[in-house]
């Protein structure tokens, strides 16, 4: 038995599943981290999984294209960020508070437009999703081949915006007013930019990322939308987000090792199901998380303007 | 007198801000000529911080204007409220708090905001290669690779001026900017200036610390009361006719009058608190406090000051050596008890540590005691008693305010302090712990404070006075220990001991060996 379990680590199927639960994790710390490190904290998240995940997949059913279904969600990601944003950074008001207002207000946005759009429906209906990718040498290669060969191209996405995020915070002068914004406002302002501007941009930019995690889920994973289906992984991602110091390289290796747990509690069941209550077994990647948390969190560098809000002329 | 042949680069004309009741500025006229500097002296609230924050546009003035020479040298109007236009102007600002992202090396924060966004490079090595010139050129020496939060002040401050030299500031305007200094780098600070202003730059000196206005600058401005009260040449003037001019009345020199010390009622030895990593520790410290003397620690903040306050207050334990309050040994970390024991705590920050602001100032007064019978029976408050009380203390210690009903937040800096010394000489303690106990005062409060702590020492307490000001601590203290990195000197008598020796100490000279 205890063979078993040491060889589910080398099977190509288990690396496959750890990548496909990473990928909206990806998406999910990235935006999270791009908020936070501007000074916002984005509790809208959980929310706006959801309606990133109905908008695309209702874009995608009524006849656009699949990466049409991606853009929309990211559109309607943007607009919720913008929602979240202006109450947050002109208006100053509490940013958790505003957050869950905004996470209960997306959820909500999209559970009444699925039933607007189907009122009648038992089954939820279907779309074609992304095809697994079919790229010729790299599926021959052994061990790679089959797990390259089960993700899609909305994963290839996922893996290229840590880099675009990577470059632009350390080597652009966008990415430094961002950080600098989330560390001392006022250093930004007296350089003649814009606080509010580059906050709610961040948001923005940020939420649009949050909703790419949702749409994932309905137009790569699954194929289609149901009610509850994003069961938390926005608040992993707030988690995440601290265990990885705010840093797109060490989110994308958070959001990879939370979804190797997922992906091996899920074998083991089958495993050691007999013994031990499954329940147990559910529980392990967010013990993960918060035994993460704890261990990380205690030291960990908060950017200095994180949720205080600015307001000009004010010292 | 002759005409000054530099060409102006900076006029203000007819300058006034009105904030509701209170004029902050009126009608202030400020002219600047390149390669001059100037001072622009006043108290805290003499409208020096308004006049430059509408410069910078975080305020627009309500009359009068400002002119900036453009790059042909003619004046032209500069627009209100905006940050941007200043620094296109070639206006330049070092804040008291410096407006560094820590998390930024020093290179980055130089480059924040001094191109456009959306380009793909920061264009690193052409950067460092401009800001290396400027080092050598100005002679401002820091290192621009690490994360400006892990620099010393004195390093922040110079990244603060490469930042603006890095624009081709024509005016730099230095608000404060010794506050955090040791008198060593303060010297080198105003070498800087001085080559700086050679080579045509026309400098600002915001401050209140007349010995730094005569011996930099050469010309001073004085505001008082938001009104220019004199604009005239350094030369031929002296520190007591600047006192009076930013007071408005002459202020009598005090002699230091030597204390009587009595037995020890503060006594540490080989005391270490906090982690050897952090910078605000004490690390095998010594000290005596007796009885009827004042002894002053002069450091840099944040080099341990914090840490000797929080164990003589109980906040914090030792984590090994002896401490005794009043002959007793104590142990652990415990407020309450050291109150008891005689310990009187004037916290650093009155507002945060102080007062709670939402209290009124008779529940402020008692809060230390509020568990003594004079102020509760069997659990209730005794309300009356307690106004009584305040209301007398309002009276001896003249607290400007509407009454001892009045919520505390709502008292100016000066007499919000009045409160917390009532609060904590009323009980006559054995020691008190004075954490710069003006910081932020006026001189008029000053002085109140400063008789109040001689009294105290005359009446018998002992006094730890902890001060970044070297000329407070020179012109109360019996005794000075100086302050680095967490290692204490010996306490040295006033009498006799030089500035200079406590400034490099402060700096860190001879200090390690000594402990």
């Amino acid at each position: 038995m205890w063979w078993d379990a040491f060889d589910i680590l080398l099977q190509a199927n288990f690396w496959a599943a750890t990548i496909r639960i990473a990928t909206p994790l990806i998406f999910g710390v990235l935006g999270a981290l791009i908020c936070e490190r501007a000074g916002v904290l984005n509790l809208g998240i959980e929310g706006i999984f959801v309606a990133g995940a109905m908008a695309g997949w209702l874009a995608v059913y009524l006849g656009l294209s699949l990466w049409g279904g991606v853009v929309v969600a990211a559109l309607v990601g943007a607009a919720f960020g913008l929602i979240h944003g202006t109450l947050t950074v002109p208006l100053g008001l509490s940013q958790h508070v505003t957050g869950i207002g905004v996470t209960l207000l997306a959820t909500s946005a999209a559970y009444f437009g699925y039933r607007v759009a189907f009122p009648n429906v038992a089954t939820p209906p279907r779309i074609e999703p992304f095809p697994t990718l079919d790229v010729p040498l790299l599926r021959d290669l052994p061990f790679i081949g089959p797990i390259a060969g089960q993700q899609t191209a909305f994963t290839v996405l996922a893996f290229l915006c840590v880099a675009v995020v990577a470059f632009v915070l350390a080597r652009t002068p966008l990415g430094l007013s961002l950080r600098a914004v989330g560390d001392n406002p006022e250093a930004v302002e007296a350089q003649g930019l814009s606080v509010v501007g580059l906050r709610i941009g961040a948001v923005m930019a940020g939420s649009a990322l949050m909703a790419l995690g949702g749409a994932f889920l309905t137009l790569s994973a699954f194929n289609a939308f149901y009610f509850g289906m994003i069961n938390g992984r926005g608040w992993v991602c707030i988690a995440l987000t601290v265990f990885a110091s705010w840093r797109p390289g060490k989110a994308l290796l958070g959001a990879l090792l939370f979804g190797a747990l997922d992906a091996y509690q899920l074998r083991i069941q089958t495993i050691a199901g007999g013994m031990v209550p499954s329940q147990i077994f559910l529980m392990l990647p967010y013990l993960f998380s918060i035994a993460a948390l704890v261990l990380v969190a205690r030291r960990a560098d908060y950017p200095r303007a994180l949720m205080k809000p600015y307001f000009k002329g004010q010292r | 007198m002759h005409p000054d042949p530099r060409p102006l680069v900076l006029s203000l004309a007819g300058i006034t801000k009105r904030f509701g009741p209170l004029v902050a500025n009126d009608a202030i006229d400020l002219d600047v000529r390149a390669g001059e500097i100037v001072a622009l002296l006043g108290e805290n609230g003499a409208g020096k911080t308004t006049l430059m924050s509408i410069l910078f546009g975080h305020y627009v003035a309500d009359e009068g204007e400002v002119f900036v020479a453009g790059a042909d040298g003619r004046l032209a109007p500069l627009p209100g409220g905006s940050a941007e236009a200043a620094l296109q102007a070639g206006i330049g600002m070092v804040h008291q708090h410096f407006a560094l992202a820590e998390n930024l090396t020093g290179l980055e924060n130089i480059l924040l905001g001094t191109m456009p966004l959306w380009k793909l490079s920061l264009g690193r090595r052409a950067a460092r290669a401009r800001i290396e010139a400027l080092m050598v050129e100005s002679g401002l020496q820091a290192d621009i690779d690490t994360p400006v939060g892990r620099l010393s002040v004195g390093e922040q401050q110079r990244i603060e001026i490469l930042k603006a030299l890095y624009r081709n500031v024509r005016v730099l305007i230095l608000d404060e900017p010794t506050a955090v200094l040791t008198p060593q780098e303060a010297d080198g600070l105003f070498a800087t200036v001085r080559r700086l202003a050679e080579k045509g730059l026309a400098v600002i000196f915001i401050s209140h610390k007349l010995h730094e206005v005569l011996a930099l600058c050469e010309r001073v401005v004085v505001l008082r009361g938001g009104a220019k009260v004199a604009d005239r040449p350094t030369a031929g003037a002296d520190r007591a006719m600047l006192a009076e001019l930013m007071i408005g009345r002459a202020i009598p020199a005090r002699e230091r009058v030597p204390g009587a010390p009595g037995a020890a009622v503060l006594r540490l030895a080989g005391v270490y608190v906090g982690r050897p990593g952090e910078r605000d520790r004490l690390e095998h410290a010594g000290l005596e406090v007796r009885s009827g003397e004042i002894v002053g620690i002069a450091g840099v903040s944040g080099n341990g000051q914090g840490a000797l306050a929080a164990l003589v207050a109980g906040l914090a334990a030792a984590r090994a050596g002896r401490v005794e309050i009043a002959g007793e040994a104590v142990t652990g970390a415990d407020p309450l008890a050291r109150l008891r024991a005689g310990v009187g705590r004037i916290p650093e920050d009155r507002h945060r540590d102080g007062t709670i602001g939402g209290l009124t100032i008779a529940e402020n007064y008692v809060l230390e005691t509020i568990g003594a019978p004079e102020n509760q029976r069997g659990g209730l408050v005794r309300r009356a008693e307690i106004r009584a009380r305040a209301s007398a203390a309002i009276k001896a210690y003249d607290v400007r305010c509407p009454g001892p009903d009045a919520a505390i937040r709502s008292l100016s800096g000066g007499n919000m302090q009045k409160v917390v010394l009532a609060r904590v000489l009323e009980r006559a303690p054995k020691l008190v712990l004075a954490h710069q106990p003006t910081r932020g005062l006026d001189i008029g409060a000053t002085t109140d404070v400063h008789r109040r702590l001689l009294a105290a020492r005359a009446r018998g307490a002992g006094v730890l006075l902890i001060s970044e000001d070297l000329d407070e601590l020179f012109a109360l203290s019996d005794r000075i220990a100086v302050i680095h990195a967490g290692h204490l000197s010996a306490a040295m008598p006033t009498d006799g001991l030089d500035v200079r020796t406590v400034g490099l100490m402060m700096a860190g000279h001879g200090l390690e060996d000594a402990a």
